[in-house]
């Protein structure tokens, strides 16, 4: 399966996240079969487990599954917030894509998460910083992926923020003082900044009213056409899967139970959660 | 209560006050901290007769590194008689006997408070800095766990931003002294108070450079030969402090590091802060050699 497609961005083989010490019987005794991610024999969560897909050029793919089913924490992986336990990721981009990112040094995965990757949280707060401007944000990226040129880097972050609709005159105000909306689209602007080939986006637009979701969604549609970016998005929402998604994998307590077109998912699905999913939704 | 005078004599107190074992562990640090160059060494730190916050780290630093065939130099914001490098002095003098002296050229060792003589120091010489605030990435990161890992991962983006809006707010980078410094392309250094003006001195001197922080417990070095760069933006070079047009009410000297005084009357006098130095310029000047010693 693996050697059909060579035109990924991002593998992921038998990616296993787990808290706590584990005994030999962790994974036999969680994942959808037995409904639950707590092993009952020594207390331990597997949150991600055998987890395995590419991501191809330009696509988006969908992370879908109910809270508590892994997804944030797959994200969060791949992102270097988490250690995993075990398992293998590729990144074209890097080492020619055949150097298991999870071996890398503490500082080149920094240099990886800083050049090649972008990553917008649920929660603005946790990937922008209030008490710096939202110019400021934006150039934290820039400067983390070393480029130094004072006015270059205005000039981007200028860009960046027009194109995710914050008025020029708010480039030099704090983002603590902005709309829940507002902080969002810093955000993106900010994950943006170094043109990474990859962007991971976890549950973006969750806590958005309905009228800003679709502005906040149009416009990752948008860059995602423009530039070609591939992106792993993590949602429990359905709808905001339908709408971003190329493909989809749905996770059940840390697994995935299906992968394939979104279309399909939602019109066929296979796997006994899926369509308990996909029957539930409004 | 400690008596500095009857110290030799009744309290039999070790060469420069420190005992052997403690300085011994100094000294290991300080090589430490020089054959990791920027890079801040923790150490213990003991109590000694002055307070921590006035110069304890430097002292210990000096008191670890001094022989009896040392001459002394302690200056206080380039001041040989300010009232923290005469204690210092004092301190030193009663507890090593060693010879102390305002030349600049003629001291081996020289203890310094915020500021790098004038006179180009030679490869036998030795600068101690007292330094307040060890830690650059402070003005950026509160936590020092968080900044032991920044520095361990060269993420200095932090600071990189806090320059970039001082630009956005003030139109330049406001930082007068303790100028963030990279040494060696790899630590980001907190120079110590010395005004910008002296930040090019360490860039490959001849000179080693040693930074003892007492209250903060660290001790880093830039060792001679050792490049140590400002951070600055590509299109926004660092600057030293500018006194064109100006120069030192006492000695006429100019481009030296001027310290700006009011008069009283809403005007200003400027008068060099490095006291030697000035001693010298205007001692030749008049045709006097009067220039230096005690």
């Amino acid at each position: 399966m693996a050697a059909a497609n060579d035109a990924f961005v991002l593998r992921v083989n038998r990616l296993t996240k787990r808290f706590g010490a584990g005994c030999p019987s962790c994974y036999a005794l969680t994942g959808p079969a037995g409904e639950t991610n707590i092993c009952p024999r020594c207390g331990s969560i597997v949150a991600c487990h055998d987890v395995s897909f590419d991501l191809e050029e330009g696509e988006i793919l969908g992370i879908v599954g109910e809270s508590g089913s892994g997804k944030s924490t797959l994200v969060r992986c791949l992102y270097f917030d988490e250690e995993v336990t075990d398992g293998e990721a590729f990144l074209a981009a890097y080492g020619g894509g055949r150097v298991n990112l999870f071996a890398a040094t503490a500082q080149k995965k920094r240099h990886v998460r800083n050049h090649l990757m972008g990553m917008v949280y649920q929660n603005p707060l946790l990937g922008i910083k209030p008490h710096f401007t939202a110019g400021g944000n934006v150039a934290e990226k820039l400067l983390t992926a070393d480029i130094y040129n004072y006015a270059g880097i205005r000039t981007r972050a200028a860009a960046l923020l027009t194109r995710t609709e914050i008025p020029r005159g708010r480039m030099d105000d704090f983002p603590a003082y902005f709309s829940g909306g507002m902080q969002q689209r810093v955000q993106i602007a900010k994950a943006l900044a170094n043109n990474p080939p990859l962007l991971f986006l976890d549950e973006i637009t969750i806590g958005l009213d309905l009228s800003v979701q679709a502005r906040v969604l149009d416009l990752v549609k948008e860059i995602q056409r423009e530039l070609g970016i591939a992106m792993l998005a993590v949602s429990h929402d359905l709808g905001v899967i339908r709408m971003l998604a190329d493909r989809t994998a749905v996770m059940k307590n840390g697994r995935i139970v299906e992968l394939g077109l979104t279309d399909q998912i939602l019109e066929d699905p296979q796997h006994r959660y899926t369509q308990l999913l996909v029957q539930s939704m409004l | 209560m400690l008596n500095l005078r009857t110290i030799e004599r009744k309290h039999g107190y070790n060469f420069a006050f420190l005992d052997e074992n403690t300085k011994r562990e100094v000294r290991r640090k300080t090589l430490k901290a020089v054959a990791i160059p920027g890079h801040q060494v923790p150490f213990a730190s003991p109590e000694l007769p002055i307070a921590r916050g006035w110069g304890t780290g430097g002292l210990q630093v000096t008191m670890a590194i001094i022989g009896p065939d040392d001459v002394l130099k302690v200056i206080d914001q380039g001041c040989d008689g300010g009232v923290n490098a005469v204690n210092i002095r004092k301190l030193l003098v009663k507890t090593t006997g060693v010879r102390t002296t305002f030349a600049t050229g003629e001291a081996t060792i020289v203890q310094t408070r915020h500021r790098i003589p004038e006179e180009k120091l030679r490869a036998d010489q030795i600068l101690v800095l007292q330094v307040p605030i060890p830690e650059p990435l402070r003005f950026v990161e509160a936590s020092m766990a968080k900044t032991r890992e920044m520095h361990a991962e060269m993420d200095y983006s932090r600071m990189w931003v806090f320059l970039y809006e001082n630009i956005v707010k003030w139109g330049e980078i406001t930082i007068g002294a303790r100028y963030p410094s990279l040494v060696n392309g790899r630590y980001l250094i907190d120079p110590s108070p010395i005004p910008r003006w002296d930040v090019p001195k360490l860039h490959m001197a001849d000179t080693l450079f040693l930074f003892g922080a007492g209250r903060e417990k660290r001790i880093y070095a830039v060792p001679p030969h050792t490049s140590v760069e400002p951070l600055q933006f590509d299109d926004v070079p660092f600057r030293v402090e500018d006194f064109a047009g100006r120069a030192c009410l006492r000695c006429g000297a100019t481009g030296t590091f001027l310290n700006e005084i009011f008069d009283g009357r809403g005007g200003k006098l400027y008068v060099c802060s490095d006291s030697y130095n000035c001693d010298a310029v205007k001692a030749k000047r008049e045709g006097t050699t009067d220039g230096g010693g005690q």
